[in-house]
């Protein structure tokens, strides 16, 4: 306990001091960060031998992540990583493979047996508080795979360019998710007949430090919070939740944007309106109601909430570059998945579109799981080729081959993927 | 000998005596204070695990090959008003990776002045701002770009 406090007060204070690793000795850097900061290390005597201050790391997200080195990390503070197309082949997402979107620092020295839940708001009948031991025996368990995009992924390819971490395709997964219904423990505290929608309320910190602000606090409406597949997870992948996902509780709303499967969740509201926490509002994860042209400013007034995710797909395997012999039929694989809706329809082009075929694609594991395509591919002659995939949703709607709507955030992009083939 | 000369004589004796001692006291007591704080003398030893201490000089404002090390940003007229203004309470990653105009980047600090708790930037807002549109330029992309940077490699079948 004490070398968790020390940590974090001295990552609080020095902010600044980037050291190259060195091995101190213990006393030396006690001392001389000491003196560094002007301001005594609480607790100092009572670091373990060999343990490295963190502000003297290197801090190798990979490692504390547990994240596949091909991981791409696009900002560290707050920490957001995404995966490449090529890691996410397996059909159930590991977490070596998981993008981690964080909006404010993740929190530190979370005791599970303390943890507790409570649900409050306008609309709540009761307002009540479960320990995590009382949610795990009182509720009935759960078990689904569940897509989760951020609702940013694909920012990086948008003209003019969108504010943000500019994602490219890795900001989606499937993991298996384990927990609870929101909607049982919703009902056990009893939601009132003018319930309009849930927010959640979680344990992270403002990157401003000030803790008046949530860093996040986003919800759904009632309709998707009574959903089956609405969990409140304490289990991905049959493990305990990792850190960065969301330990030791996480809301998890398949199809939807990712920002609405809170983290580390504690307390999750009825409200009797649209939930007005952080990122609700103004501009956040919200698209024109309308469609405007590239480039126009839009009011916030006149920006919609994004609900369901787009159908859109993703070419897996092979790696994009690959080379192979003419006369050498490519083996393709990959995940498709629509948001709230399944994916019906599944289409290869390597001629840029002026042709398409249709390959085989899966049902999905249950609702909201990504669905799994593959084939194989022969081509006509030596040269260059993109395999280009498109998904069509059961209502219809295919992705598109050039970037969808402009919108001033970026989100939405569910332009085909394509990988670069050369036959030689 | 006079009696001038004499008291002189009298006040050096007086003088070194006193140097003597001094000497000495400085002597014991370090000799003292060392012992409190190592009492094996271990630093007599040809002892392995020596202290090493590294007096380096912690430049955080290096800059190698145009780039400033510690945040990664380029090299430029504003560097330090970027570096002190925008990288308190999020990665310069977070700057590098957007290309915006002048007017996106001023309405940017708008927002995160009023939801954020970024200060009031004075001056400096516009030499970031400059800065910013400088090293960070807008690309223009079209509505679907080539493919680039592609590794290629031997796919085995």
């Amino acid at each position: 306990m004490h070398i968790v406090y020390c940590d974090f007060y001295i990552r609080n204070i020095i902010i600044f001091i980037v050291l190259k690793r060195r091995d101190f000795v213990k006393k030396t850097t006690l001392s001389s960060l000491a003196t560094l900061i002007g301001a005594e290390i609480v607790y100092g005597s009572n670091l373990l031998e060999g343990y490295n201050l963190l502000v003297l790391q290197d801090p190798d997200p990979f490692k504390m992540f547990n994240k596949n080195k091909e991981m791409i990390v696009l900002n560290d503070k707050p920490w957001n990583i995404e995966a490449q197309a090529h890691l996410l082949d397996d059909k159930i997402t590991p977490n070596s493979a998981m993008f981690i979107r964080n909006n404010g620092l993740i929190p530190e020295a979370i005791d599970a047996k303390k943890w507790t839940l409570t649900i409050d708001g306008e609309s709540v009948v009761q307002q009540k508080t479960y320990t995590l031991e009382e949610l795990k025996s009182k509720f009935e368990h759960h078990t689904y795979q569940l897509t989760l995009e951020c609702g940013g992924n694909g920012r990086s390819e948008f003209n003019p360019p969108a504010k943000g971490n500019q994602w490219t395709v890795g900001a989606v997964h499937c993991a298996t998710w384990t927990g609870v219904r929101l909607r049982d423990v919703l009902e056990d505290a009893g939601i009132k007949n003018n319930a309009v929608y849930i927010g959640y309320h979680s344990a992270d910190q403002h990157l401003s430090g000030d803790p008046k602000k949530e860093p996040i606090s986003r919800g759904t409406p009632m309709v998707k919070s009574l959903q089956d597949e609405t969990l409140l997870a304490f289990k991905m992948n049959g493990k305990d939740i990792p850190l960065a996902h969301g330990y030791p509780l996480r809301l998890v709303a398949g199809g939807w944007p990712a920002s609405v499967s809170g983290k580390w969740v504690n307390r999750i509201s009825i409200r009797n309106k649209i939930h007005d926490g952080t990122k609700m509002m103004g501009t956040a994860y919200r698209v024109p109601c309308e469609p405007v042209a590239p480039g126009e400013k839009v009011k916030d007034e006149d920006m919609c909430i994004i609900e369901s995710m787009p159908v859109k797909s993703l070419i897996t395997y092979p790696k994009s570059g690959a080379v192979l012999k003419n006369g050498t039929p490519l083996k393709i694989r990959g995940h498709a998945w629509a948001g709230e809706l399944e994916v019906s329809k599944m289409e290869l082009s390597i001629d840029f579109g002026a042709t398409w075929r249709e390959c085989p694609i899966e049902k999905p594991a249950n609702r909201l799981a990504w669905q799994h395509f593959s084939a194989s591919i022969d081509f006509p002659k030596k040269g260059y080729y993109e395999v280009w995939a498109k998904a069509t949703d059961t209502q219809g709607v295919a992705q598109p081959m050039l970037l969808p709507g402009w919108n001033p955030k970026g989100y939405l992009n569910n332009a085909c993927h394509r990988i670069a083939i050369k036959v030689t | 000998m006079t009696k001038e000369e004499e008291f002189k004589k009298y006040a050096k004796k007086v003088y070194h005596l006193m140097i003597l001692a001094f000497s000495i006291f400085i002597i014991a007591g370090g000799a003292t204070i060392y012992y409190v704080n190592d009492p094996n003398f271990s630093a007599f030893k040809n002892n392995t695990e020596a202290l090493v201490i590294t007096p380096e000089e912690i430049d955080e404002n290096l800059i190698e090959n145009g780039i400033h090390v510690r945040t990664g940003l380029v090299d430029g007229v504003g560097l330090m008003a970027v570096v002190n203004n925008c990288t308190n309470c999020h990665s310069a990653k977070l700057v590098t990776q957007n290309k915006m105009s002048a007017e996106r980047w001023n309405e940017t600090i708008k927002w995160m002045q009023e939801t954020q708790n970024l200060w009031d930037l004075g001056d400096n807002q516009e030499i970031i701002v400059n800065y910013l549109v400088t090293n960070y330029p807008v690309t223009e992309k079209g509505r679907r770009e080539n493919l680039t940077n592609i590794e290629w490699y031997d796919l085995e079948n």
